[in-house]
């Protein structure tokens, strides 16, 4: 390389004004590492450039150094980084770990808590359903009970009480008697459950001379909540009774088990 | 090398090595950012953002890229211009733009205090009048090639060498 014409070329110059592009900055340095002649035509040249600037200055500006050093002492973390560094970074490291582990153990506990939670909602719904069913039958039931209490209320209602018979003198029962629409209301909440084999059978009288006659069995008096039973009668009834009768029921009452009686008190 | 381990150390944030790029530059800058400003506050006030700067991207020097004083150069020169581009200083300041370096070192009060200052300032004022602007406009004010060559009104191909010549006559009156 011909280091001499490289020189008057006037590149050297242009490199300390760093007015040359980073490639050929990077090309300048390759030939001052190489050529030690050129290395000190730019230190020449920078100390020039220096000495004419440094002649601008125009006060002393060592009390500046002072504010400085001040100001980077205050800005703290870089004053003194030397022998902090390596601290720092451990301690960020260990930091960033311990935040991982937490983080990820966290993770794990809210997708847990996440699953149970879950199960919880679906027992929850369950049971909600559960119990929608209940209020839904209260509310049946309710409906049913009214419906019950306001027949029983009605006007036109006669109530007839049936009396123990005999051996079953314990026994009792209620006749609401509607004549209007031509139905009784069978309470059976003093009798018995019919045995096995057994049901009861209701039967309208007519005292004289006394005929009896038939109104039905009660095929489900034992499953029955509330034992109130609706049953058609179209007779002029006088009195009611009821007895045990064979499953299927009998043609005429069997006077031995006839339980309960009573007498309609007045016709109006 | 002395002058690259200080700059390695003072890259791994040594306050001594700090202190001594400082005596090393400082004078330099202060005239750079001096001649661009205007203003001895002021001035004053760059030169510190100008250093707290360079110690805080320290890192961003890199030797193969070109000079230490090249690259502090490049920050202070920003620096200065920046500052009077700023609306306060604007507000505050005429236009400098007929201002040259050479004016401070005629004019300037305390050239008594400054022997060295003063030889300078003697032989600078022998320098040819493009030069003055050649070496104002590249070092200085950081134009580039191809705006001196238009701010002087001379071909870009001939700035190379022109400078060549301006500086080599700097270095003849300053280097004794």
């Amino acid at each position: 390389m011909d280091t001499k014409a490289y020189i008057e070329s006037g590149i050297l110059e242009l490199f300390v004004a760093g007015q040359l592009s980073e490639q050929e900055n990077k090309a300048v340095q390759e030939v001052l590492l190489e050529h030690p002649e050129v290395l000190q035509e730019v230190l020449e040249i920078e100390s020039a450039v220096i000495k004419l600037s440094a002649a601008m200055s125009p006060s002393d500006n060592a009390h500046l150094l002072q504010l400085i050093k001040e100001k980077l002492r205050h800005d703290g973390r870089d004053v003194k980084v030397v022998s902090i560094d390596k601290p720092r970074y451990n301690w960020f490291t260990y930091t960033g770990w311990a935040a991982a582990l937490i983080v990820g153990a966290g993770l794990l506990w809210t997708l847990n808590q996440n699953k149970q939670l879950e199960v919880q909602i679906s027992d929850a719904d369950i049971e909600k359903a559960y119990l929608e069913t209940q209020i839904e039958q209260a509310k049946t039931d309710l409906a049913v009970k009214e419906n019950l209490l306001n027949v029983l209320r009605d006007r036109n209602i006669i109530s007839v009480p049936l009396g123990g018979q005999g051996n079953f003198a314990d026994s009792y029962a209620k006749v609401y008697w509607n004549k209007a629409d031509n139905s009784i209301y069978l309470d059976g909440q003093g009798l018995p459950d019919a045995p096995e084999g057994k049901v009861w059978q209701v039967w309208s009288l007519t005292l004289n001379p006394l005929t009896p006659t038939s109104l039905g069995t009660i095929d489900n008096f034992n499953s029955d909540d509330n034992k109130i039973f609706e049953i058609v009668n179209n007779n002029e009834s006088q009195a009611f009774g009821i007895t045990l009768e064979p499953e299927g029921g009998s043609e005429t009452p069997t006077m031995e088990q006839l339980y309960t009686l009573g007498v309609v008190a007045s016709t109006p | 090398m002395q002058l690259e381990l200080l700059i390695s150390q003072f890259q791994n944030k040594n306050e001594s090595a700090f202190e001594k790029l400082y005596q090393m530059y400082s004078d330099s800058m202060h005239g750079v950012i001096f001649n661009i400003v205007r203003d001895h506050h002021i001035a004053e006030e760059v030169m510190q953002d100008v250093f707290i700067k360079a110690w805080h991207k320290s890192d961003s020097y890199d030797s193969s890229k070109g000079r230490f004083f090249t690259w502090l150069l490049n920050i202070a020169r920003n620096a200065a211009i920046d500052k009077t581009r700023s609306k306060a200083f604007k507000d505050s300041k005429k236009n400098l733009k007929a201002e040259f370096f050479v004016d401070i070192l005629e004019t300037k009060d305390n050239l008594d205090k400054r022997t060295d200052a003063i030889g300078i300032a003697k032989y600078v004022k022998a320098l040819g009048e493009k030069c003055k602007k050649i070496i104002e406009f590249l070092y200085f004010k950081g134009y580039t090639q191809k705006e001196t060559s238009e701010e002087l009104d001379i071909p870009i191909g001939t700035i190379k060498t022109r400078n060549r010549n301006c500086i080599k006559d700097l270095r003849a009156m300053v280097v004794n």
